[in-house]
């Protein structure tokens, strides 16, 4: 049983922490709908990781409220526990195990009784497509598996909310594609999940919501498209030589009204547009600016632009 | 209740890593094999036991308070290492009981202990040693070590907690071997310099060593005149025991609730 007000199954107002003098969270506010995905998009040292600990009780807040499930994080960590599943950033399962042997424990420290934690085990090996690595100790396991087994240990009491702290941080693409397929699998069976980022493909893919958070606070949310459409399009424009580079910055800097960046690997200059500007009008200028222009075009913006702008800072790679 | 069932699954836990593990089954084996030789027959050759005896009759319990008291490192080893692999955080968001981590890990540490005693005290036999007092006295010895052994794994489980990182555990575990040997486990504290002879005689080592030397009816009996401890080497042995599990349970569970806070 879950008691929620509306949709918002995981709610935080205010929210703060502090560890000595430096302030992890700043007055965090979130809410997150009830069987989606939620991402929580932010560079390393943003608070996102110190959210997810408050969020599935191992940390307390300072100060400001959060509840799951309509439990209290601080005051009613027990019921929140009941309700919640946590992969963090390390695979935090025994290595001197096999796979079963770790989901059996996880189970009857879950209170499922010896025959539901076998039964839990095997189910979800099954499900999961890990029947045949079951058996094996888990430091055999490949990066991508260990991270599949820690994500199925944190199933194994059917949590309402999953919290998952950046779950593919350091995968290769292909075990990457498999985790996300796990959790829309997840969130089609009914659960909700919060996921922490700094891939904002992964955000883009998967998340219904996203939250940017910066500093221990939300500096913007919305869904995707919304987040993108607040951008506004990029103008690009590609060069052949390099010393008409400047030239196109600077083309592009009136037009779009603010600083171009460049780029000399790829001998590119590009501006957010805040207004509507047409194509035709842009390669008029660029040649009266005599720049040869190799490629010239309109860009969407990604979240990659998003964070740019709303930060003023790059994403870590 | 569910603290038990708690804290025998992650008892089963270290029990089945354990025969994951053959390799540390066979250190178990070796490692008093190599104590015996080294302290028995090398530094042994050179002691002379006060009122006579034989060394290695002198040097067993000795021995065998070593092999209880390196609980605290395998303690803190375990659950240090659990903490830097994320793995104590993950029990810390399960509904289970605040208890349940330390109580499985100090359980679980009594079954490896009782059978590493069991090698010890095959070992000690192969080499001279025995237990002279018949059925109850040698129980009783037994009873204390194990005793021991289970109070300092809580001392073990908190420092683990404490340090949270299996590096500095690394680097903190060789400290417990000079605190055994600052006691009369290896030669008699008779012949120390008086301010190390008090430090000596009141490391709770020093009274289990000489409880299971009574038991056991091994030479080495302090005499008249020694530390309180010394002389009441049975009463002082498990009132330290007692002591030390009514500082550190209460500290270790206070700890695991409030890690990370």
């Amino acid at each position: 049983m879950t008691r929620h007000h509306g949709d918002a199954i995981v709610v935080t107002e205010g929210l703060r922490k502090r560890f000595g003098t430096k302030e992890a969270l700043s007055g965090l506010d979130l809410s997150v709908p009830a069987g989606t995905i939620f991402g929580l998009l932010g560079p390393n040292g943003a608070g996102k990781s110190t959210a997810v600990r408050v969020l599935s009780t191992l940390t307390r807040p300072t100060s400001g409220r959060a509840t799951v499930a309509g439990y209290d994080v601080a005051t009613e960590a027990g019921e929140v526990r009941k309700r919640i599943g946590l992969a963090g950033q390390h695979p935090a399962v025994d290595d001197k195990l096999t796979g079963r042997e770790n989901l059996r424990m996880f189970g009857r420290l879950a209170r499922l009784g010896e025959r539901g934690a076998r039964a839990r085990a095997d189910e979800l090996l099954a499900k999961f497509d890990l029947e045949h690595a079951a058996d094996r100790l888990t430091e055999t396991y490949s990066g991508g598996m260990r991270r599949r087994i820690d994500l199925i240990a944190s199933l194994i009491t059917a949590p309402a909310v999953l919290f998952l702290d950046e779950p593919t941080t350091g995968l290769d693409p292909r075990s990457r594609n498999e985790i996300w397929a796990t959790v829309r699998d997840l969130v089609a069976d009914g659960t909700t999940v919060l996921l922490t980022t700094q891939y904002l493909d992964e955000a883009d893919q998967l998340a219904a919501n996203i939250a940017v958070v910066d500093g221990g606070k939300v500096i913007a949310s919305g869904t995707p498209d919304e987040l993108k459409a607040r951008i506004g399009s990029h103008l690009d424009v590609i060069v052949s030589d390099p010393a008409h580079l400047e030239g196109a910055a600077t083309v592009l800097s009136l037009l779009g009204n603010s600083v171009a960046a460049t780029d000399l690997d790829e001998l590119s200059a590009s501006v957010p547009l805040r207004a509507e500007v047409q194509l035709p009008v842009v390669v008029r200028e660029l040649d009266a600016a005599g720049v040869v222009v190799r490629d010239v075009g309109l860009r969407k913006p990604t979240l990659d632009d998003v964070f740019l702008t709303l930060t003023g800072k790059e994403v870590a790679a | 209740m569910t603290t038990a069932l708690d804290g025998w699954t992650l008892t089963r836990r270290r029990l089945e890593q354990l025969r994951h593990q053959p390799g540390q089954i066979a250190g178990m084996l070796i490692f008093p094999a190599i104590m015996v030789v080294l302290f028995g027959f090398v530094f042994g050759s050179a002691i002379a036991v006060p009122g006579g005896g034989n060394y290695r009759e002198y040097l067993m319990p000795g021995l065998f308070v070593m092999t209880s008291f390196s609980a605290l490192s395998v303690a803190m080893l375990s659950v240090a290492a659990d903490h830097t692999r994320g793995v104590m955080d993950r029990f810390r968001a399960l509904p289970m009981s605040r208890a349940a981590v330390p109580l499985g890990e100090t359980g679980a540490d009594v079954f490896g202990g009782l059978l590493s005693l069991a090698i010890m005290l095959a070992c000690g036999y192969v080499c001279g040693w025995q237990a002279h007092n018949g059925f109850w006295p040698t129980l009783g010895a037994i009873g204390v070590l194990v005793l021991f052994r289970y109070s300092v794994s809580w001392i073990g489980t908190y420092f683990g907690l404490l340090v949270k990182n299996e590096q500095t555990a690394d680097q903190l575990a060789p400290l417990t071997l000079p605190v055994t040997m600052l006691s009369n486990a290896f030669v008699p504290t008779g012949g120390m310099p008086a301010w190390l002879r008090v430090i000596c005689d009141w490391n709770p080592i020093s009274a289990t060593v000489a409880a299971c030397r009574s038991l056991f009816g091994n030479p080495g009996v302090p005499a008249a005149d020694a530390a309180w401890p010394l002389a009441n080497p049975i009463t002082a042995s498990l009132l330290w025991s007692l002591l030390l599990l009514a500082v550190f349970v209460p500290l270790s569970v206070r700890r695991f609730s409030q890690a990370g806070l």
